[in-house]
């Protein structure tokens, strides 16, 4: 038994060093990864701030666009898209609210996971073939019209709804629901009365969500809602202004006086995305802690 | 709320049983017709631009899909050239974004210090609100040109003698920016999903491999990724049905052309864009029937992608955390 006994040592061999570099790397790659991802969104709302800013004025927001001499606003755009969104969330939310209560507090399991799937799929849907359907449906043979891209965007924002209001309809407490059974009060009387205004929190940050997604979806308006006058006009039969797609045509235009206005309208179009997704943001936070307790 | 059972009179109690049932009867029936609303709108689409299809359809047949030619002047259409256009966009943005999203789902789930985990991953998502127009706004007048002049002839500087590098174009408009943009539409999808799949994986799985010695990184390797293999396969399809169909952003950046051509940096249309870009009507009604037909391809392949996705997610993920 006069084995030599391995040298035993704290210093790291080159294997281990091996593995250490390696560790090292590919922790530096996942925070240089998460570090560009933010670089690239504030490098995106930096340059459009700073290319927006100076052509966004008061007399922007509150004037329509003017087709000869100086630059117009985007007055009839706002009010155009505010109109196409109002009319779209109208649609979309009761549906995905009831459709929601019925996933989850009414369906069979089976019947459940097929409705699922379509909206999942329906959430994964090319927006532009939304918009060729609806093109379909409500333009061809009739015109363009504010309807017929609020239909459109009811769509895109359908899931969205349902989605949001099934993830809080799963967050109230069975006890509460089986306490109103207890007392002898019917199926519809709790959900109406009992799970639903639990969840209101939930559907409005599900709302808002949808409401900055819709906000700024330009391909179902393509062809719903793309040829109109530039002058104020809420006439929802016929195609109306609307930022998207201002946005998208100016862009597509070689006239840097275009490009301003552009850049101003996108804008206001993010400022208003980012700060209806901040507001889903804190509705969320506030409408968990409230559960949670 | 006032629903406390009464059992004074007989009567009242029978009355309120009956308002009861309609009352239940009316919430199912409303549910449900809801519920439906959804499955209908889903077929209701697949028909109608499946019907509004038909015409180029029975004029092309499926040589459509495989015919390269899109000739306006000489009534000749077919697909070819934007199903490249497609493919080779997607592709460039998922051989970006797929490991940047996993470094950045494994950044949020293991590395990032608690307190900037939470803001870091809200400005992460935040990203994925970027209207696609304004994003598309941006790659045409400041990514467009910043990659014309700069990273464009870099690469065919150095990379010159691989066909997929010739001359760039002095706009900076083409497939490869067009990639670039959809990277960094997608990226923030994938990532999500992938930090949620990570943060499922059970704790006493990832502490018990760094008990036996491992690195971070040989855990993320040995334990994180083989459990949440499936589920980064199907936020990867999913962020492929995004890339595939987005449409504004592309339209604005890829700088619109009808051949095929091997150099990324060249002019170039997919299916979506091509539909956006001929937006203000097409001359011939054939050209027309022959966008829609486009829009039903289209169709078909976004369909695919999210059926593949769902049916990873909901059959082989043993985590089940990837459901968006």
């Amino acid at each position: 038994m006069s084995a030599v006994a391995p040298r035993l040592t704290l210093r790291t061999g080159g294997r281990l060093r091996r593995r250490r570099i390696v560790n090292r790397i590919m922790e530096a790659f996942g925070t240089a990864a998460a570090l560009l991802a933010v670089g690239v969104l504030v490098l995106v709302i930096i340059s459009v701030a700073v290319r927006g800013a100076p052509a966004l004025s008061w007399h922007f927001l509150t004037t329509p666009p003017s087709l000869f001499g100086p630059p117009g606003g985007i007055s009839s755009a706002i009010i155009g898209s505010a109109l196409i969104i109002g009319m779209a969330t109208a649609m979309a939310l009761p549906v995905g609210v009831l459709g929601a209560v019925y996933l989850t507090e009414l369906a069979p399991h089976r019947v459940a996971g097929v409705v699922q799937l379509c909206l999942d799929i329906l959430n994964g849907m090319p927006t532009i073939v939304t918009g060729i359907f609806v093109y379909g449906l409500l333009v061809v043979g009739h015109v363009q019209s504010a309807f017929a891209a609020a239909f459109a965007l009811a769509i895109v924002m359908l899931p969205l709804v349902a989605r949001a209001t099934q993830e809080v309809l799963l967050l109230v407490p069975q006890s509460l629901r089986e306490a109103s059974f207890a007392l002898g009060v019917s199926k519809w009387r709790t959900t109406v009365g009992v799970v639903l205004p639990t969840t209101l929190g939930g559907v409005l940050t599900g709302t808002v969500v949808a409401i900055a997604r819709a906000a700024g979806e330009t391909a179902p308006l393509l062809f719903t809602c793309s040829i109109f006058a530039p002058a104020v006009s809420t006439d929802v039969t016929h195609a109306l202004p609307n930022i998207p797609v201002l946005i998208f045509t100016y862009s597509e235009q070689p006239d840097k006086a275009l490009h301003a206005q552009a850049w101003a309208a996108a804008l206001v179009l993010m400022a208003f995305v980012l700060l209806a997704s901040l507001l889903a943001r804190v509705l969320l936070a506030r409408q968990r802690s409230k559960l949670a307790r | 709320m006032s629903a406390v059972p009464s059992t004074a009179t007989p009567l009242r109690a029978s009355r309120r049983r009956l308002a009861d049932r309609i009352g239940d009867i009316v919430l199912y029936g409303l549910t449900l017709a809801s519920a439906l609303a959804a499955v209908a709108a889903l077929l209701a689409i697949v028909y109608k631009v499946f019907q509004l299809a038909r015409p180029a359809f029975s004029q092309f047949g499926l040589g459509f899909i495989t015919s390269s030619t899109w000739d306006p002047v000489h009534k000749q259409f077919g697909a070819l050239a934007f199903i490249y256009g497609t493919a080779v966009s997607s592709l460039i943005a998922l051989l970006i974004a797929t490991p940047l999203a996993i470094a950045i789902g494994l950044y949020l789930s293991e590395l990032a210090p608690r307190g900037i985990r939470g803001i870091v991953g809200s400005l992460v998502e935040t990203l994925a609100a970027i209207p696609s127009v304004v994003l598309g706004l941006w790659g045409i007048l400041v990514l467009g040109p910043f990659l014309a002049h700069h990273l464009e002839p870099w690469l065919h500087d150095k990379l010159g003698f691989i066909p997929i590098f010739r001359a760039p174009e002095a706009t900076g408009t083409g497939l490869f920016t067009a990639g670039l943009i959809l990277t960094i539409m997608i990226v923030p999808i994938i990532a999500s999903i992938c930090r949620e799949l990570f943060l499922a994986v059970p704790t006493e799985l990832e502490e018990g491999a760094l008990a036996l010695g491992t690195t971070r990184w040989e855990m993320v390797r040995g334990v994180i990724l083989p459990a949440t293999r499936s589920g980064i396969a199907a936020a990867t399809i999913l962020g492929l049905g995004r890339a595939l169909g987005e449409a504004i952003a592309v339209t604005q950046v890829i700088g619109g052309g009808t051949k095929i051509t091997a150099n990324i940096f060249g002019p170039s249309d997919t299916i979506a864009s091509k539909i956006a870009a001929s937006y203000q009507g097409a001359a011939s009604g054939l050209e027309q029937s022959s966008l829609l037909y486009l829009a039903a391809l289209l169709l078909v392949i976004g369909l695919v992608a999210n059926l593949i996705a769902q049916f990873i997610v909901r059959w082989f993920d043993p985590l089940k955390g990837a459901r968006t």
